[in-house]
């Protein structure tokens, strides 16, 4: 198990940032430029011969600098490893996240890529209809990012007006429940960092 | 009075057909109303066509990062609503992973009698609701009741019929009850004489196989590339089961088959389902007879298990543990962890981020459903039209699954 | 002074004699007719459409009131199941079948998420259909037993013989706290413990 992320740190060197296998999940993190060599070695080369893409999906972390992790699980069908790889991209403000796409490698990818780009704003290069999925063409805003109010919506249709029809909730979104949870409507403004940063975390 | 086309050439009497653009659903009955495909047609052979989804994006990912991790679970059910057990245990599983404890032996065998009654309904459902766009309204009306059946256990066990939220952290809301064998056992042999009869209805008639035999093809490389799993990957000839591949709770320790098809069309995905009917009842008997009687359901761990009521009421301690899991919630480490389970469509995977706190940084779910949609439209290029109902109706989309 | 005698109707009916006609208002004769014969447009989303397979299914059967013939063209029903979530991209489909509608039409918003938005108080959902169009009936629970639907149902039945068209929420038929019996659920059981 652990030869796959041997494998890929002596095919790309310095381009594996990071490997660790928390709870036995192999992980490795993979800069942006060799993420697209990255995927295709563990695609084709028999030792590692990741015929499925489980799942391609991101986290948003507002108070990082390459501010999203798209994370990819992989599966050997033939081999019965899994592994997940990462990669860092885009700025605070969430613009220019760019990142190869690996459509060209496996089916799967379109339609996760799609929903990536449609919740959080990520551009896969190289995508061939890189277009909303979840959401409609008209929202404006990528919904999963952390900076995105949970409850602001963006009717297509006008509400009626009638009276007694207007949403009248107890609380402000985020009373009411003040103790464990969390409010991610008002990052940015004079709040701690909501997460550890990933050498904390390992720890 | 002669003939009118007697001077005419063949050529000239067929009707130049313009590529047509039709749009079906997301209100079309056979689109279960969250899918629209829009299809460019040339007569009825669909040329080219795009498959739309997202009316049912519900923002569970969102809802998620709002509340504690148990609260997760009622978002969790109304995932994919036709087997809410098996995501229940799906994500109950993935918390007890990062947390790094094991639920008891008869939990276990508890999850996993629930699990398999619960993948039976789902698969039940989808059998009944292919059948009945198919024309056959008959076997869809026995399988309801047959689910109506197994919904009386849950029921029994649970109170609720449908959106359990039965799984906890670390076990399970209640153990079983006293009449819980019997009553699965007598369930599961009704139902599986129903689904018997389902078959002799079925697989004898032409015009049932005429619509689903050779049709929806899709080659095991598409379908290992589209990212199926599940009955969906089985039909095309990959035995591929996460309940074999990767056992989780007991799997690894029961007695069953994992059935594969042939074609990779659209009667196989049928009877993939089928005989995966038969082979969860089996999996049932085995998990009632090797259940114990007595022991304890839940971990013996007060960081995530409420303490009994009584307790909560006369001792400060059970109190205090009460009102911390309630309120802060389940202090899940920091740290990313994937944990898949099979569950009705596939491989349902949730990758969690924790940053050590009560609440979720990130619940991702891996729906089958979504990838399984984004191969349908190669399984419909190239069709006629019609083939739509059965390849959809075999595929088993489940929207709140599919758009989340 | 003899006793007043007056036939019961059966005997009006069978010997021919006497009253053999009623009256009512056309209005009533209607509403009657309209009734027991709902045209219904599932408009199923979501989880609720589980729970709309059971109602119509054999154990709950819907057919008993009339109801059950389902007409997927909006233009040949007169009863709209919303079945489920509506979310801001389904709003313009659900308008669009409501107002394709001939009248008279009545609506019922079926579960929770239907009726106010239930949990998914987020970005993506309508919160209660009745913010897009009107709504007759609202059926809680999430989903809601099919119990409730079919009380929801008769409700119904009974605005539209009143002509009632103020919306109304199916609630206990029995306040639980006043009437804790009622609580009380037992299944029934076959002979060897199977359901019936």
């Amino acid at each position: 198990m652990a030869s796959l992320l041997e494998l890929l740190k002596s095919e790309l060197g310095a381009s594996v940032l990071e490997t660790h296998a928390q709870y036995g999940d192999e992980t490795a993190v993979i800069a942006p430029e060799a993420w697209l060599a990255a995927a295709r070695l563990l695609r084709d080369s028999p030792k590692a011969s990741m015929e499925m893409l489980v799942d391609l999906t991101c986290v948003d972390y507002p108070d990082r600098n390459p501010r999203f992790e798209v994370v990819v699980h992989l599966l050997s069908l033939s081999k019965g490893h899994r592994l997940r790889i990462k990669c860092r991209v885009g700025d605070e403000d969430g613009d220019d996240a760019k990142i190869d796409s690996l459509t060209e490698l496996w089916g799967s990818a379109n339609w996760s890529e799609r929903e990536a780009f449609d919740m959080f704003g990520v551009q896969f290069v190289g995508h061939p209809d890189l277009r909303r999925i979840l959401m409609y063409p008209e929202f404006v805003g990528h919904p999963l990012r952390k900076d995105y109010p949970a409850n602001k919506i963006q009717p297509l249709v006008p509400y009626r007006e009638e009276p007694g029809l207007e949403k009248l909730p107890p609380f402000r979104a985020d009373e009411g429940m003040p103790f464990g949870r969390q409010s991610f409507d008002r990052v940015g403004e004079d709040e701690q960092p909501l997460v550890a940063t990933d050498q904390e975390r390992m720890r | 009075m002669e003939a009118l086309d007697q001077d005419l050439d063949a050529s000239e009497i067929e009707i130049g057909a313009e590529p047509m653009l039709l749009n079906v659903g997301p209100a079309h009955p056979a689109m279960h109303g969250t899918v629209r495909i829009v299809m460019e047609l040339s007569g009825e052979t669909i040329d080219r066509c795009d498959v739309q989804v997202g009316y049912l994006h519900r923002g569970f990912e969102k809802m998620c990062e709002r509340g504690t991790w148990s609260q997760v679970f009622p978002y969790v059910d109304r995932c994919n609503y036709v087997s809410p057990m098996l995501n229940n245990v799906g994500f109950a599983l993935a918390c007890e992973k990062a947390l790094g404890i094991e639920v008891p032996e008869r939990c276990q065998w508890y999850r996993m009698a629930l699990g398999e009654l619960a993948r039976i309904a789902d698969h039940m459902t989808c059998v009944g609701a292919m059948a009945m766009e198919l024309g056959a309204f008959t076997p869809f009306l026995w399988l309801v009741k047959g689910r109506e059946m197994v919904w009386d256990v849950f029921e029994e066990e649970c109170g609720a019929r449908l959106t359990h939220s039965f799984g906890r952290v670390g076990g399970m809301a209640h153990p079983p009850t006293d009449g819980f064998k019997e009553h699965s056992r007598a369930v599961v042999a009704q139902v599986l004489h129903m689904v018997d009869e389902v078959e002799r209805l079925l697989y004898g008639n032409r015009i049932f196989l005429d619509r689903v035999e050779d049709v929806g093809v899709i080659s095991a490389e598409d379908a290992i590339s589209l990212g199926w799993t599940g009955p969906s990957l089985r039909a095309a000839g990959v035995p591929f089961d996460v309940r074999k591949a990767f056992p989780y709770m007991k799997y690894g320790e029961v007695d069953f088959d994992v059935p594969v098809g042939e074609k990779s069309d659209c009667l196989d995905r049928f009877i993939v389902r089928v005989e995966e009917i038969k082979q969860s009842a089996r999996i049932i008997e085995q998990c009632l007879e090797r259940m114990p009687e007595e022991g304890p359901v839940n971990v013996d761990d007060p960081r995530v298990v409420l303490p009994p009521k009584e307790e909560v009421y006369s001792s400060i301690e059970g109190t205090i543990q009460h009102f911390k899991i309630v309120m802060e919630g389940i202090k899940i480490p920091a740290g990313e962890v994937y944990s898949s389970t099979e569950g009705g469509n596939g491989e349902l995977g949730f990758y969690l981020v924790s940053d050590g706190s009560g609440t979720p940084y990130r619940v991702r779910i891996r729906p089958p459903c979504f990838y399984v949609t984004g191969g349908l439209e190669r399984v419909i290029t190239g069709r006629m039209m019609p083939d739509i109902v059965p390849c959809f109706g075999s595929l088993n989309m489940i929207g709140g699954e599919c758009d989340r | 002074m003899g006793e007043l005698k007056q036939p019961s109707t059966q005997e009006v009916i069978e010997t021919g004699q006497g009253a053999g006609f009623a009256t009512t208002r056309l209005q009533d004769v209607l509403a009657w007719a309209q009734k027991y014969s709902l045209f219904m447009y599932p408009f199923v989303t979501a989880c609720c459409g589980m729970e709309f397979m059971a109602v119509t299914g054999p154990r709950f059967d819907l057919a008993r009131f009339g109801a059950e013939a389902p007409r997927f063209s909006p233009r040949q029903s007169d009863l709209l199941w919303v079945v489920g979530t509506i979310v801001q991209r389904q709003a313009p489909v659900l308008k669009r079948i409501y107002e394709q509608m001939a009248e008279p039409k009545w609506v019922l918003a079926f579960g929770t998420c239907a009726s106010v938005g239930g949990f998914y108080d987020n970005y993506a959902c309508v919160a209660g259909i009745d913010k897009i169009i009107p709504c007759d009936v609202y059926i809680p629970g999430c989903p809601p037993r099919p119990e409730a639907v079919l009380d929801g149902l008769m409700l119904l039945q009974d605005k539209i013989q009143s002509g009632d068209r103020r919306p109304a929420i199916v609630k206990p038929r029995f306040d639980p706290v006043a009437h804790p019996e009622m609580g009380v659920v037992t299944l029934r059981r076959g002979k060897d413990g199977a359901p019936v």
